[in-house]
């Protein structure tokens, strides 16, 4: 009898704790600020819309690379009609984003580890030897 | 119902494996149905070594190559990476060296992939992260490559160099417009295709001094190769073996 | 069922803990590889391939060995070889797990290992190598499970297991052959293209792991008490004498076709390996010792008295299995390498690192043979 009382209570304490961001935030009425991202200035429409690309880049840039270097496909043709050269650095990169203060805003926010494109492409803006 | 552990084992295994089975499946038809052929020219290469003014200090082509495909300068000459290089005649050509003029085979030869037409190292990829391009191109993908090394046994001109370390740390002036190699992947040289899709020729062949360096189309009869190899002879590495270079020294 | 591996003496602890820390020093040593690259060992871009390939080699051949005792238990119902089909069956699981990790750790990029399943590549040998080895692996390791379980609740192995374990033989001549293959197929490389890979390959196999076979069975016989009979043991030796002689009768050949032709490459090649040229002593050093180890354990062998002595034999048994673990674990897959296309000798020396990730390695396919043996055993003892 006395072991199910301890149990319920320490299931409780448990529970507490386990939920206490949930409860805590709705109580206190405070929000966790979601990434700082800077949008580019240049242009206002991406390759392909925003809702799209937050769920799927990943895959889209996976496409490019399979086209540019294993079918010799360097040109990817938006939903709108407009092309573009299929590279993360160049259009990307080059044309709208920065990316230590919008791709890496988000991946941070998210816990997403640095995608190990890195390793190896460039960030054309950045001069520095290693960008990781 | 009482499950025991042997039979939620067994279950789990045989899930998994079951599911591992499909995807293989499914991906072998996957892999029948790409191709990647590309384009119709065939793209060759003839080295006029005797006009090379090595004599006279000149490594451009060497040096060329490296700042267009951020080509690492490794210490250890273990783990040296290079895509063109130079050696002597008499090491290329050793049971052809024996009573032919010491100026000759003192005379250094650049050496490089030959992108062969019956490739044994594209035949041996586990992976397919090198396959022979329809222009006749041996391509490398980087993002495929596990670094198994199997290329490299394969290859009968050691053309192919493997990243021992972090190539990053070895470059002077990372050139922005080509992606560096991560450590664990071979590399070699890819007669700078990505200049050819621009229509470029190769860095090497448009920073030669001396104009050693053809590059062209076998497939164009008009072409600056074909009239080269049809007027002067031209040797190949160990063509007994049935590669097939593309790559022809000329005498 | 492996609650059985759970008990055990002092000196069983003792192993277990001496391997562990074994898998420990290994580990670390693997880590560090990882985060540096494979510059860590001491393979360069002439001798790309190294320790752990030819250890990958060597133990492959250790596996396919298995079919040695399985054939004349199961398709010659030879009574002696029916205590140590078993042995021989765990002995083949434990060699394809060591090969397929000295693998692992040879990629330079092993997080992507899976490529080799998701693009398939049939025209590859290594291909064809992944599946053999996976295959076997899960033949064995059924048999193995199947037979200990139906000993375990004392009835007979289940009739659907006989085709398995028959399968199990072509197959396990199949994957040395293939991994022969993946040398055997290569003009770059004179010294390993020849037709006579494959066949040195098993005879060499069949050599090393009936003689392993035997000095874990003189282990068991001291250590659990385990005695499957002196005629068991003798059918053994009689085989690793068989396959000692064959094996080194196909060296012999390789060297007459190199020396007589005379063709430089091949010529070279091989002096490499016997004559220490320009300096290069090494694996001259390495292979004399090899042979004469060989040598030495065919004296033993080839004279029956000396092959039904227990001391003897064992010293001929560790003789053989360590100059084909010398040839075929690293002399073989080096010298492959050498000279170079272009004439060139590279010195090979594994470096720390590389030996360090190996022991853990192979105390990995030891811990996982005392686990097997200790449970087999015990089925084994009960079930009498």
């Amino acid at each position: 009898m006395r072991e199910r009382v301890l149990i319920a209570a320490g299931l409780a304490v448990f529970l507490a704790l386990f939920t206490y961001p949930v409860w805590w935030a709705a109580a206190s009425g405070t929000r966790a600020a979601g990434p700082q991202l800077q949008l580019p200035q240049t242009a206002s429409v991406c390759v392909a819309p925003a809702a799209k690309m937050r769920a799927s880049h990943m895959q889209m840039l996976s496409d490019w690379r399979s086209d540019s270097v294993r079918r010799g496909v360097h040109q990817f043709r938006a939903a709108d009609g407009r092309l573009f050269d299929a590279s993360l650095s160049r259009t990307c990169l080059g044309q709208c984003h920065s990316k230590t203060e919008f791709c890496d805003r988000c991946h941070a926010y998210s816990g997403v580890s640095t995608p190990a494109c890195w390793q190896c492409h460039n960030d054309l803006h950045s001069t520095a030897r290693s960008i990781r | 119902m009482k499950l025991t552990r042997k039979e939620f084992l067994i279950t789990s295994a045989a899930t998994l494996a079951g599911i591992s089975g499909t995807k293989l499946v499914t991906s072998v038809k996957a892999a029948a149905a790409s191709t990647g052929e590309d384009g119709k020219p065939r793209w060759a290469m003839a080295v006029d070594f005797q006009k090379c003014q090595w004599d006279q200090g000149c490594n451009q082509c060497i040096a060329a190559c490296k700042h267009a495909h951020n080509i690492p300068d490794v210490p250890e000459k273990a783990h040296e990476v290079k895509w063109i290089w130079k050696e002597l005649y008499k090491s290329v050509f050793p049971q052809q060296s024996e009573w032919v003029d010491p100026a000759l085979t003192s005379h250094p030869l650049m050496l490089l992939c030959n992108h062969c037409s019956n490739p044994p190292c594209t035949r041996v990829c586990p992976t397919g992260a090198t396959w022979k391009r329809g222009d006749g191109i041996v391509m490398m993908d980087w993002h495929r490559c596990i670094g198994c090394r199997y290329c490299m046994a394969a290859c009968p001109y050691e053309s192919r160099s493997f990243d021992f370390g972090d190539p990053r740390g070895e470059i002077a002036n990372i050139n922005p417009d080509f992606p560096t190699r991560t450590k664990g992947v071979v590399e070699k040289c890819n007669f700078c295709e990505e200049r050819l899709g621009r229509g470029q020729c190769p860095a090497c062949v448009e920073e030669c001094r001396g104009h050693a360096l053809i590059f062209g189309d076998l497939n164009d009869p008009a072409s600056e190769i074909r009239t080269v190899l049809r007027s002067r002879y031209a040797m190949q590495r160990s063509p007994e073996l049935g590669t097939g270079p593309s790559v022809f020294y000329l005498l | 069922m492996i609650e059985k591996a759970l008990t055990g003496g002092k000196r069983y602890w003792f192993w277990i803990s001496l391997l562990l820390a074994c898998i420990v020093a290994g580990a670390a040593m693997y880590m560090r590889q990882l985060s540096y690259g494979l510059g860590v060992t001491g393979m360069s871009r002439q001798v790309s391939w190294g320790l752990y390939i030819g250890q990958f080699t060597f133990f492959v051949g250790v596996a396919a060995s298995a079919v040695m005792v399985v054939i004349p238990c199961y398709l010659h119902d030879t009574k002696q070889f029916a205590k140590i089909a078993i042995l021989g069956e765990l002995l083949a699981v434990a060699s394809i797990i060591v090969c397929m990790l000295f693998i692992m750790v040879d990629l330079g990029q092993p997080a992507r290992v899976l490529n080799v399943l998701l693009y398939p590549a049939p025209h590859s040998v290594m291909f064809w190598d992944m599946v053999s080895l996976s295959g076997y692996l899960l033949l064995n390791a059924v048999v193995a499970y199947n037979t200990l379980s139906a000993e375990q609740k004392g009835l007979h192995a289940p009739q659907w297991l006989k085709p398995v374990i028959y399968l199990s033989i072509p197959w396990a001549v199949s994957i040395h052959t293939v991994t022969a293959f993946l040398y055997s197929g290569l003009s770059a490389r004179p010294l390993w293209m020849s037709a006579v890979m494959a066949p040195r390959f098993l005879a060499s196999a069949f050599a090393a792991g009936p003689a392993l076979l035997i000095l874990l069975i003189i282990v068991l016989q001291k250590s659990a008490r385990y005695d499957p009979g002196e005629a068991a043991i003798g059918k053994l030796a009689t085989i690793v004498t068989y396959a000692a002689s064959i094996s080194t009768f196909l060296v012999l050949v390789e060297l007459f076709t190199g020396l007589y032709s005379g063709i430089p490459h091949d010529r070279e090649g091989l002096a490499y390996q016997y004559a220490a040229p320009h300096g290069f002593w090494g694996m001259t050093l390495w292979m004399w010792i090899s042979s004469v180890l060989m040598i030495a354990a065919l004296a033993v062998l080839l004279v029956p008295r000396l092959r039904q002595s227990r001391v003897a034999l064992a010293a001929a048994c560790v003789a053989v299995f360590v100059s084909l673990w010398m040839e075929k674990g690293l002399a073989l897959i080096v010298g492959g390498f050498e000279p170079s296309p272009l004439g060139t000798l590279t010195a090979y020396r594994p470096t720390c690192t590389e030996w360090g990730i190996a022991l853990g390695i192979w105390a990995i396919g030891a811990l996982m043979l005392t686990v097997f043996y200790k449970v087999a055993i015990a089925i084994r003892t009960a079930a009498r």
